[in-house]
């Protein structure tokens, strides 16, 4: 049913989307526009260059407008096959625009040759243009004309090279061997060295200095290696600057060298709580290139054992934001609960934190015997706990006093910012992909989304302890009402492909040594799923060039927003309002570096 | 042997009646990082240390050797002579407060008038601990432990002289063992001096930078805060040193408003008295870790509003009616 939808979705073009494309053509002419004929869902029309601002600006201000910029990254096209029909680009740069009245997006595609990088930057009408422009330029060495900080986003400054060209290798033995001398050293722990004036700092107040605090990448509240360096004036912040990019392991490059099939294990290490919730954007998407319905048992698996990871990520959340806030105890309670998770996870996928266990059409085992027993065990276990977390974390006076009003954000700065998930909810919008979106027959199962009003820290809190109660509901359901039926979907391209007729014709048996040697060959074609992961959309743009390879895997994950909004939100408050801020995101580094 | 008069004896015995106190104190404390952890085990649904000897009881043990082998690391940066005396001040002017301290009839390294006093002086003293390491270890987290130090302890200490003011107009002394004694001729002071036991409490947790007044280290934020460049034994000295706080103040605790020693069977079982002191004490020193265990921590702009908006006028309060109800009760003494 997945792939039904999204094909669908592109033929029949709904209200939002058809009419996006001629309120375009009104405005700038059919000529200006070139559309694309994709597997995305949504319309891809490419810009000239110098009109993209426009164009951005013209669906930014329309009624009902595009109000997020969801992603924004690039593509270097030089070695593509298969783009007839499609304008002349060595470089491309894409823009993914959300809109919530609509619930419809839009990508914008702008076409850039490899003599002139330059593009006109959209920080002006998105504020969080600024990060993806920045990784644009580190990735791609492509330039944003007026960006306010033109430095690289995740690699370190001094780095030579644009890691996801064409022409930069994937592999360490494709380099010199790396050494390092005193001067190297020397050098490189300059390029550390924080400069408030290369960020538009001052250092000194009309009549006192400035107190700059380096705090991480290792700090026990940093949640990773994440570094962010604050300007204090005793202990009220400033100003602050987020650094990222020591979590960086180039995920998007590694898919450009793993076939379809072994690229699933990296997904579950992007955000490295979610499991095999990462699997499923990634599967959904390869699904939708090569056309495969899944049965509908696998949907309820996969939704299952998604819910079981949200929870699960939660709980980390739940217990280590409470003690961020200096309550110790609560982290081991909701690890003796995240145990208990784990006792089904293992025993249904046989791994813990990173089971790999989703396939491109199905899961990698059908359900062992005995699953619904351990299911229930859970479901008869947490809600209490849930009560009892509540009660005795939640309410707290002092949790409270340190959690309201803290890191208030609202609706419209959130979207600004481009942020999603629970910690958008938070802020009282209604806007969950399971129901705005449902995938994976999300559509079918009784839920409620939660909403929280003030969009601080305590609700950012207490809204995800609610989420936690919705996803028992929905494995509730899956285990009442969990099909019969195939855990593969009866498709060519299924990998590992159903074994059971290979000892028999020798045709499937050939095809099937060919996928599990060579990998799938996936048609030509660009793909896109998003959904509604731990941390908020995460979503995989696949492109693929017709080989067992992706062309271009863009991962845009939650993550990545949530941090760059940090200095609007927490300018003015003391460190200890940022320490619960932080806590209350609910970020993994792996997720925000990919 | 005309050099051994009962005069010598007497100041023989009591010096190692004192080296006996004080270092039981020291054990106390440092076995108290060992109970502390097991307690906290119990209550946090997991085990704590439990494999070195009995039950982990030897965990201490292996804690020492590892500390008294570390490196013992002076940063370069750092002041060396000020560096060097922050500890010893943290572990030593609660130490010397212990000596205050009636702990039976019998025993007690010091029997002062101006007991209660001496205790606070020690106390303001300590606050020196915190401050010369955050100042002296040049590091910015430190610097700002130091600061959050300074500031509540200023807040804290302020009251925390009123909140015992009324024990003292009642009893009319400083002098600990004629609290104790006051308090076996009437109700313990928990009865008459609820208010003081609570603002005294707090700002007890206060003095020794217990959670959730640990603003200092604020492990979360600050990441340890003002001793995070020490490292074995200097470290151990503050770690230890927090931990005879602990003691230090629920032996206060116990001697100012639970009647120190006294307990029921004492007349005709003397060493008793030992027994209860301890088992008063050690409830009080649960209170401290279970504290811990149990609730989050303020931020520190709120801590300080809790001292000058609640706990101040609070004492301020009960020191008014206690001096009213004290001048009542006496007023028929004059009129006779």
């Amino acid at each position: 049913m997945t792939a039904d939808t999204a094909l669908s979705a592109s033929a029949l073009a709904p209200a939002g989307e058809a009419s996006v494309v001629g309120e375009l053509q009104g405005q700038f002419g059919a000529d200006a526009l070139t559309l694309q004929d994709t597997r995305t869902g949504m319309p891809v029309i490419w810009v000239a260059r110098e009109r993209i601002i426009e164009v951005l600006r013209f669906l930014r201000n329309l009624p009902r407008p595009y109000v997020m910029l969801y992603d924004l990254h690039g593509v270097d096209e030089r070695l593509r096959t298969h783009r007839r029909g499609l304008p002349n680009a060595d470089f491309t740069v894409f823009y993914h625009l959300l809109s919530i009245d609509r619930n419809s997006d839009v990508m914008l595609k702008v076409a850039l040759s490899a003599n002139d990088l330059r593009l006109p930057t959209a920080t002006g009408i998105f504020p969080n243009a600024n990060w993806y422009e920045r990784e644009v330029l580190d990735m791609y060495g492509i330039h944003f004309d007026g960006h306010p900080l033109p430095k690289r986003m995740l690699m370190a400054d001094n780095w030579q090279g644009h890691p996801l060209r064409k022409d930069y290798p994937a592999r360490a033995t494709e380099f010199d061997p790396y050494a390092l001398n005193a001067a190297k050293q020397d050098l490189e722990q300059e390029t550390l060295r924080f400069k408030p004036e290369e960020w538009g700092m001052k250092e000194h107040a009309e009549n006192s200095d400035f107190m700059f605090l380096n705090l991480g990448p290792n700090h026990p509240s940093a949640h990773g290696a994440f570094r962010i360096i604050l300007q204090l004036d005793g202990e009220e912040i400033v100003d602050c600057v987020p650094e990222i990019g020591y979590h960086h392991r180039g995920a998007e490059k590694m898919a450009e060298r793993q076939s379809w099939h072994s690229y699933i294990p990296y997904t579950d290490r992007i955000d490295y709580l979610g499991g095999v919730m990462n699997n499923l954007p990634y599967v959904l998407s390869v699904e939708k290139l090569a056309g495969i319905k899944v049965p509908s048992r696998v949907d309820f698996i996969r939704v299952m054992m998604a819910e079981f990871f949200r929870i699960n990520s939660h709980l980390l959340y739940l217990g280590t934001y409470i003690q961020d806030v200096g309550a110790m105890t609560p982290v081991f309670f909701t690890f003796t609960d995240r145990q208990r998770a784990y006792k089904v996870i293992e025993a249904i996928t046989g791994f813990r934190m990173h089971p790999a266990w989703f396939r491109i059409g199905g899961v990698a085992h059908d359900l062992p015997r005995g699953w619904d027993k351990l299911v229930r065990e859970f479901l008869d276990w947490m809600p209490k706990r849930l009560d009892e977390y509540e009660k005795a974390a939640m309410k707290n006076s002092i949790l409270v006093g340190r959690t309201k009003n803290v890191a208030v954000y609202n609706t419209k700065e959130a979207l600004e910012w481009g942020v999603t998930g629970p910690n958008l909810r938070a802020t009282g919008l209604d806007f969950d992909l399971r129901k705005a979106r449902p995938y994976s027959g999300y559509e079918n199962f009784e839920f409620e989304v939660p909403i929280a009003h003030n969009g601080d820290c305590y609700d950012r809190g207490m809204l995800r302890v609610e989420e936690m109660r919705q996803s028992l509901r929905i494995i509730e359901q899956c285990l009442q009402h969990m099909p019969e039926g195939p855990y593969k979907a009866d498709h060519p391209l299924t990998t590992p492909p159903p074994k059971e007729r290979t000892l028999q014709h020798i045709e499937t048996l050939i095809t099937h040594f060919l996928q599990v040697s060579w990998g799938p060959v996936m048609p030509a074609g660009e793909a896109f799923q998003m959904i509604e992961a731990t941390k908020g959309a995460n979503s995989y743009y696949l492109t693929s060039d017709g080989s067992t390879m992706s062309y271009r895997t863009r991962i845009r994950t939650p993550s990545f927003p949530h941090l760059q909004q940090i200095p609007a939100v927490i300018r003015g408050s003391m460190v200890s309002d940022l320490i619960a801020y932080l806590g209350s995101i609910d970020f993994v580094m792996a997720d925000v570096d990919r | 042997m005309t050099w051994l008069t009962p005069t010598l004896i007497a100041v023989v015995i009591g010096i190692l009646k004192a080296i006996v106190i004080l270092l039981a104190v020291v054990i106390c404390g440092a076995l108290l990082s060992f109970v502390e952890r097991r307690l906290l085990g119990l209550w946090q649904d997991r085990h704590g240390p439990n494999r070195v000897g009995p039950f982990g009881a030897f965990q201490l043990g292996a804690d020492m050797l590892k500390m008294f082998f570390k490196e013992d690391w002076t940063p370069p940066f750092a002041d060396k002579m000020i560096f060097s005396l922050a500890p010893v001040i943290a572990m030593g002017s609660l130490l010397v407060a212990f000596s205050v301290i009636p702990i039976t009839p019998t025993w007690g390294v010091a029997n002062l008038n101006i007991g209660l006093l001496f205790f606070f002086a020690m106390a303001g003293v300590n606050v020196y601990a915190v401050l010369f390491a955050g100042w002296a270890s040049n590091n910015k987290f430190s610097l700002l432990g130091a600061m959050r130090a300074s500031a509540q302890t200023l807040s804290y200490e302020v009251f925390m002289g009123l909140s015992v003011m009324g024990i003292v107009a009642v009893t009319g002394s400083f002098n600990m063992r004629e609290i104790v004694e006051a308090q076996h001729q009437g109700w313990w002071f928990i009865v008459p001096q609820f208010f003081g036991f609570c603002t005294f409490f707090i700002a007890g947790i206060a003095v020794t930078h217990r959670h959730p007044f640990d603003q200092p280290e604020a492990e979360q934020e600050l990441a340890d805060g003002y001793h995070i460049e020490y490292a074995g034994m200097k470290w151990g000295m503050f770690f230890v040193g927090e931990y005879i706080g602990i003691v230090l103040i629920s032996a206060l605790l116990v001697t100012l408003f639970f009647g120190g020693w006294h307990g029921p069977f004492l007349e005709t079982l003397p060493w008793l008295s030992f027994v209860w002191f301890a088992l008063k004490t050690a409830f009080f020193i649960m209170i401290f870790i279970l504290l811990r265990a149990s609730i989050p921590r303020p931020r520190y702009d709120q801590v300080m509003a809790f001292s000058w908006k609640f706990c101040l006028p609070l004492t301020l309060i009960n020191l008014l009616v206690t001096g009213a109800v004290v001048l009542y009760s006496a007023q028929p003494a004059i009129g006779q």
